[in-house]
């Protein structure tokens, strides 16, 4: 499997079916570990991971320790809010040090996109991109897939929509390439200020219109709205933006009538999401959060160089194969 | 037995066994050149007969004037650190130019002329190429206030412009283009409408949408260009030239303003003939540029552009910063690529190799063609002028690389690309000037 070659996990793109899948049934295998009495496997014995969170960050960096923790890694966490010029120290440098220390992969978490693809450039440490700017989030992307694959089983004929801020949205972009590459159809949403130039490129659709983007649909992925975009004169207010692009029961009629209801968090309740959605039958929402600490394992331990699991194996195997997975790396 | 220019020792002799190439005159033909005092005084076909002077030995090479390029960011005053008057013009002739154009956006800017003769100086004092520094269109490079342009052309400056950033307002830019017309300099214009830039860092397409980044459209040139082409319409006698043109749309305008007999030239640059937007998916920040690398459709544009005269010639736009910082996060770099010693052999790379413009064609875009847009002297095999001359192999092909570069920062956007074209020796006032290397 050529994933777990692949010392980091910088995104998505470009990543194939198979990579994917096999992504996919490790952290299913993963998923089973955190419903025992005792949440732990050996598989990361003995390895150091550093969280470098340079963007706050209350789930994912939650996620990413529960699961390193749940692996038996030793971690480190590294939080500092701001661009390399405002904390005094650039990101080569902060990165290099923690280096020094023999940490031996490197969850990050950035502002600016690239960041992750700058250090893996520069470093012995497998990278791991938590989030970069509004290029990637492929941990968010692989859990919101997952979360997926649970219902369906394959992506094969799926219409998921993609509502809101697409343009500065690193979970819209990190799920259209899987989801693309999955054979997946996928349908863009919301106000045009905030929809990327040439994103039909990537393979999606474009629709404003909110109550046409969801005819049929099998999924709808709500994005986070910032409420500085407001400010920089993106949409004219929150009233208006919940008006149009707001997902509420009503609007979800024109779904299929199983189609789920998904979201990265945190969400504005009442703006982008009603309240009634936001905690109704169709939510999956904290479903995405449990399969989060198995997606964001798999990664950990395919990227350290485990071996592959394939979901139909037994406890038993996760846990010899997570041992030797170990020995081996 | 010839003498080896290598060992140039004298001010009046022959240079016999050269291809002489002469953009002016659009003509190439084996050659030999007699330079007195320093000038050129004669440039005839085929080889030397009488030996009046020394002959050195062309030894076969390419024998042109002097390349000369019109924005070139020196540094100094200011920032030292990331190249100096000495370094850059090491550089520039390290690349075959003689003459160089320098950006007042240094600190402090050059809007006195005190810093005018400063330049000048240094210029002297480290005897590489020429330098013509372009002073600051308004004071501090604000846009507030007009610099004093008699006192900054009587030192010695040739053109006006606020480069780095455009002048904002249309009133400065009426006011610049009005008061620098009486003197015959042009008005140099950094085409951007900071609004429409915001705070992107790649040109606005499908792959700042595809790499996250926030993305500059091209109709922030395109808007201030037009700007000041309706201006220029109404200031009598005033030349403006749009310095590093990247878009299509530019290339309209320019065309339009050429057809309707406005005094406009303009400049490419050669990242913008040979890199695209897509190059940045390393996010790579030595490929971090303003304007930003374009898209497919605006490089093939810009060569025909050339082609057809639409653009006037070629500037490096050679913009040094040190290592340290471009080492940050993509959209926390600064803009900018070092370019003096890459240009050359780019342009025989990708316009001569392909057939696009023909050898004399393309160095008439970075000899003649330049020094007329800013009306300086050089880019000439005229009898009588300065013997500022550059001998090179044409097919020589070479790969850039860190250390091959004699500028104090080594931010190139094209680090490891294969190149055609080697300057073997440079001379300004016939004196050799370029230090001999290692393979020469």
């Amino acid at each position: 499997m050529s994933t777990t070659n692949r010392k980091h996990l910088l995104g998505l793109e470009g990543m194939s079916a198979e990579d994917l899948t096999r992504m996919l049934d490790t952290a299913e295998s993963f998923k089973e570990v955190s419903e025992r009495p005792v949440k732990k496997v050996p598989a990361l014995r003995g390895t150091t991971i550093a969280n470098l969170f340079f963007e706050s960050s209350t789930r994912t960096r939650i996620s990413f320790e529960l699961a390193e923790k749940r692996l038996s890694a030793d971690s480190v966490n590294f939080s500092v809010i701001g661009s390399s010029v405002s904390k005094g120290e650039t990101l080569r440098d902060t990165a290099e040090n923690i280096q020094a220390m023999k940490v031996d992969m490197i969850v990050i978490r950035h502002s600016a996109a690239g960041a992750p693809h700058f250090l893996a450039g520069l470093l012995e440490a497998s990278v791991v991109n938590a989030g970069d700017g509004a290029h990637e989030h492929p941990t968010q992307g692989l859990l919101d897939m997952f979360t997926m694959r649970e219902r369906w089983g394959s992506f094969a004929g799926r219409k998921v929509v993609i509502v809101g801020d697409v343009a500065h949205s690193r979970v819209a972009r990190s799920n259209i390439h899987g989801l693309i590459t999955m054979g997946a159809e996928v349908v863009v949403c919301g106000p045009p200020t905030l929809i990327p130039i040439d994103i039909e490129k990537l393979g999606v659709t474009v629709e404003t219109d909110l109550r046409t983007a969801l005819e049929d649909a099998d999924a709808v992925n709500v994005l986070r709205i910032q409420l500085e975009r407001q400010k920089a004169g993106l949409f004219p207010s929150v009233d208006e933006y919940a008006r149009v692009w707001g997902i509420n029961s009503d609007v979800l009629k024109r779904a299929k009538p199983d189609c789920v209801v998904m979201h990265p968090g945190p969400m504005n309740r009442g703006i982008e999401i009603a309240q009634d959605v936001a905690d109704g039958d169709r939510s999956v929402i904290l479903d995405q959060v449990t399969n989060g600490v198995a997606v964001r394992m798999a990664v950990l331990y395919l990227c350290n160089g485990g071996a592959a699991i394939e979901s139909e194996e037994t406890e038993s195997a996760v846990d010899a194969k997570a041992t030797k997975g170990k020995q081996v790396a | 037995m010839m003498l080896k220019l290598a060992n140039l020792n004298h001010t009046s002799y022959l240079i016999d066994n050269v291809i002489v190439v002469d953009p002016a005159r659009n003509t190439m033909y084996p050659g030999h050149v007699a330079i007195v005092d320093g000038k050129i005084d004669a440039v005839e076909r085929g080889r030397a007969k009488e030996a009046s002077l020394p002959i050195y030995d062309g030894g076969g090479l390419h024998l042109a004037p002097g390349f000369v390029d019109i924005h070139v960011h020196l540094r100094e005053p200011g920032y030292e650190y990331k190249e100096t008057i000495a370094s850059g013009t090491l550089a520039a002739v390290a690349g075959g130019f003689t003459a160089v154009a320098c950006m007042p956006n240094t600190n402090p800017a050059i809007d006195d002329r005190s810093v005018v003769e400063f330049i000048l100086k240094q210029a002297k004092i480290a005897g590489r190429a020429r330098v013509y520094p372009i002073a600051a269109a308004t004071k501090g490079r604000k846009g507030e206030i007009l610099s004093e342009y008699h006192e900054l052309v009587a030192a010695g400056a040739v053109a006006v412009t606020d480069d780095g950033s455009p002048v904002a307002s249309a009133e400065m830019v009426r006011r610049v283009m009005e008061y620098a017309a009486p003197l015959g300099i042009p008005f140099i214009e950094h085409c951007e409408d900071m609004a429409a830039s915001g705070d992107g860092v790649m040109h606005e397409g499908f792959y700042s949408t595809k790499l996250g980044l926030k993305g500059i459209p091209a109709h922030s040139e395109e808007v201030c260009l037009a700007r000041d082409l309706l201006i220029l319409k109404s200031v009598r006698g005033a030349k403006f030239h749009a310095a590093h043109m990247s878009t299509r749309g530019s290339i309209e305008l320019i065309r339009r303003a050429k057809e309707d007999g406005l005094p406009v030239t303009a400049e490419t640059a050669p990242h913008y003939l040979c890199l695209e937007d897509k190059d940045l998916v390393s996010y790579d920040t030595n490929l971090k540029i303003n304007p930003p690398l374009r898209g497919a459709e605006d490089r093939v544009a810009m060569i025909e552009a050339l082609k057809d005269g639409t653009i006037d010639c070629v500037a490096s736009d050679h913009a040094p910063h040190a290592a340290h910082e471009k080492q940050v996060e993509f959209a926390a770099a600064p803009n900018g690529s070092v370019g003096l010693e890459t240009m050359f052999p780019l342009l025989v790379k990708h316009l001569v190799k392909p057939g696009h413009l023909t050898l004399p064609q393309v160095l008439s875009l970075i000899t003649n063609k330049p020094a007329q847009c800013l009306g300086i002297p050089g880019g000439t095999l005229a009898r009588g002028v300065a013997a500022d001359l550059v001998l090179f192999d044409p097919e020589e092909t070479w790969t850039v690389r860190r250390e091959s570069l004699h500028s104090k920062s080594s931010n190139s956007a094209f680090i490891g690309h294969s190149v055609t074209g080697k300057v073997k020796h440079t001379l300004v006032d016939g004196a050799n000037v370029l230090p001999s290397r290692v393979g020469v």
